[in-house]
């Protein structure tokens, strides 16, 4: 089967950033997973595990009321700031920004396509509203996270807050290290670092390629607030966000990590848990399952002239 | 006659230094970062002064590099400076994705250039810094001759927009230029005019080209000087002149060879107007401990291998030759005046 013969619609929904009920959250993230793996299928490469991994995550922060943001004045200046460490999760990003209202929910298409926005990894170049930089070179969007928190309460002294999110695999870089040493020296409580511990990279599972354990008491002995949760329970990440917020308004003086456990390829059954789904796209019968599996409304083999 | 006297030897990062606390005063946004050797990079001139905002950052040039990034998408001019053989090198993939990719105003101070660092030893000295930094898209690359160029330079690349790097060093070298004497980012400066060669030259190699330059007097060959010390983006319309002009070319820099400003200028005159160049640098190999006159002498960046490598070009200009087996036998330098 080609692409051509599948009918991939995105749906036009746009969603409201505010307080939420569970089961609001598990409609918004499935909505994310659909737009992940549409947008895989038609570009013909990517990532499809981690975006689907943390995409209860990024509904979660986005959708919930946690982050301040302004969809049709994306550079707002008393916006939160989100920067995404692993670049290489865009397409989550893509479809949460685009389901927040920043962009055309169709830009979704042009996913990894000569002059798209929609760079593989995100680029600052193309100006896409949102994106706040250039991340995917791994370890440098966390440093460049604690540069905004440090000029934020210390230079401008104002009350914005900056959300990072790192992979597993990407803390066995050493900057990254660095990067915690000088949040908690200067006491960042605005920074909230999310890490993705789905325990897969690319050569295998986290623990065999090179440990990074144990996590919780290494952040602690760093000076952090340690909070941990089951990436895939909103009312687990919900209370973790809101325990940062809470962190942030007492000024407690400590950047706050929240180790989100969670499963590379959530959501779609032949994906979960494993390692292989790291850096490859779905194939267009994979994508269909896939699709299915999460109850898509529009897809459907059809025709080639019939496609969408 | 020569334009430039001998104003007295300062160290070209005191120049650094001093130019960061103008930019200091003159904007509230400008930021320091401190990577541990601020005494030395004399980033502790804005250090005392601004306290407030100056962050250190320990001995970590690769966060130093990307904090300085946040700070710079939060609106602020971020300097960081260190050694160049660590503020561009360790840090190199901050440069090229989060600094040069991004576009931001992020400015690099990269001190202990070239040999002349000293006792440090090869460990400590920048011979490859140019070479690195000239490739980065979006990045300005300056490297000033003496200490009040430094001074400007600093401020220079405050003021721009975009990432930008000045490279200076340690060792108290000739101070010669003044507040009066003329600099603009991306414009090569003529110190001294002459016809027969041009001998191309940045950073502490300039006043050694006027010293090669007026010791070739002697010998009735009037050489062009060209203070070239911005690498990136160069000046091709003075450097295309010169090749035209002059139909032979020298460059001198305390920097390798390979990829170094000679070769930006051989890129350039390659393609517009291909005379012989001879270039003058440092010979594929690692730097070592001494005092830094004795350093220059030992690995060939004085006036004396300038003056060899100019009757060179011009021999090659002149009758074909390659130059490559000619001994050129270079007189003692006897200064005109005590000046060059």
């Amino acid at each position: 089967m080609e692409v051509h013969n599948l009918r991939i619609v995105f749906s036009p929904t746009v969603y409201e950033n505010r307080p939420r009920q569970p089961h609001e959250f598990a409609e918004i993230a499935r909505e994310i997973r659909r737009d992940i793996i549409k947008m895989l299928v038609l570009a013909g490469s990517g990532h499809s595990g981690g975006p689907l991994g943390t995409a209860d995550i990024h509904a979660v922060l986005f959708f919930g009321g946690f982050m301040r943001y302004r969809p049709q004045e994306p550079w707002w200046p008393g916006r939160d700031r989100y920067v995404l460490s692993a670049g290489h999760l865009c397409p989550v990003l893509y479809s949460t920004l685009a389901r927040a209202g920043f962009f055309p929910i169709e830009e979704l298409r042009t996913l990894r396509k000569y002059g798209s926005r929609l760079q593989g990894h995100p680029g600052r170049d193309m100006g896409l509203p949102g994106i706040e930089t250039s991340t995917a070179s791994l370890g440098q969007g966390i440093s460049i996270a604690v540069g905004m928190a440090l000029s934020d309460k210390w230079l401008d002294k104002n009350d914005r807050r900056v959300f990072s999110l790192t992979g597993d695999g990407e803390l066995q870089e050493g900057s990254v290290w660095e990067a915690a040493m000088a949040a908690a020296h200067y006491r960042l409580d605005n920074l909230c670092w999310i890490v993705d511990n789905n325990d897969c990279q690319i050569d295998g599972r986290v623990r065999d390629v090179m440990s990074i354990y144990p996590l919780d008491k290494k952040f602690e002995a760093f000076g952090f607030e340690v909070l941990e949760c089951d990436g895939h329970d909103y009312a687990q990440l919900a209370a973790c966000f809101e325990q940062f917020l809470e962190n942030h308004r007492r000024g407690i003086g400590k950047p706050t990590v929240i180790i989100a456990h969670t499963k590379m390829g959530k959501g779609v059954s032949f994906m979960e848990d494993d390692y292989r789904w790291h850096g490859k796209p779905p194939t267009p019968e994979q994508a269909l399952r896939a699709l299915q599996e999460l109850e898509d409304p529009y897809i459907a083999v059809v025709e080639p002239s019939e496609a969408t | 006659m020569p334009e430039f006297r001998l104003l007295g030897k300062k160290p070209t990062r005191q120049g650094f230094g001093e130019g960061l606390v103008v930019l200091g005063e003159r904007y509230d946004n400008v930021v320091v970062l401190g990577g541990d050797i601020t005494e030395s990079v004399m980033t502790s001139l804005f250090r005392d002064r601004f306290p407030d905002r100056f962050f250190s950052i320990g001995v970590a040039e690769q966060n130093a590099t990307t904090i300085a990034v946040g700070l710079a998408l939060s609106g602020k001019i971020p300097f960081f400076a260190s050694y160049g053989a660590f503020c561009a090198f360790r840090n190199a993939d901050q440069l090229r994705i989060s600094v040069c990719y991004n576009e931001v105003n992020v400015k690099i101070g990269g001190g202990h250039a070239g040999v002349s660092v000293g006792p440090d030893g090869a460990t400590h000295q920048a011979l490859e810094e140019i070479a690195v930094i000239r490739t980065l898209p979006k990045m300005t690359l300056v490297v000033p001759c003496d200490y009040m160029e430094t001074k400007k330079a600093t401020i220079a690349i405050g003021e721009m927009w975009g990432p930008a790097y000045v490279r200076f060093g340690r060792a108290a070298v000739p101070w010669f230029t003044t507040e009066e004497t003329p600099f603009q980012l991306g414009r090569a400066e003529i110190f001294r005019e002459g016809n027969d060669v041009a001998i191309i030259a940045c950073g502490a190699m300039v006043w050694e080209a006027l010293l090669a330059a007026d010791m070739l007097a002697k010998r009735g060959i009037q050489a062009r000087v060209i203070n070239n010390h911005t690498i990136k983006p160069m000046d091709i319309e003075t450097i295309v002149a010169a090749a035209r002009e002059c139909g032979a070319i020298v460059t001198a820099e305390e920097h390798q060879i390979h990829g170094g400003m000679g070769s930006a200028v051989a890129e350039i005159v390659a393609k517009n107007y291909p005379v012989p160049i001879e270039f003058v640098g440092i010979r594929d190999t690692f730097g070592g401990s001494g005092e830094p006159e004795e350093l220059m002498e030992k690995f060939g960046v004085t006036w004396r291998e300038i003056y060899a490598a100019a009757l060179v070009a011009i021999e090659r200009r002149d009758r074909g030759s390659t130059g490559l087996r000619r001994v050129i036998d270079v007189p003692t330098y006897t200064p005109t005046d005590g000046q060059p």
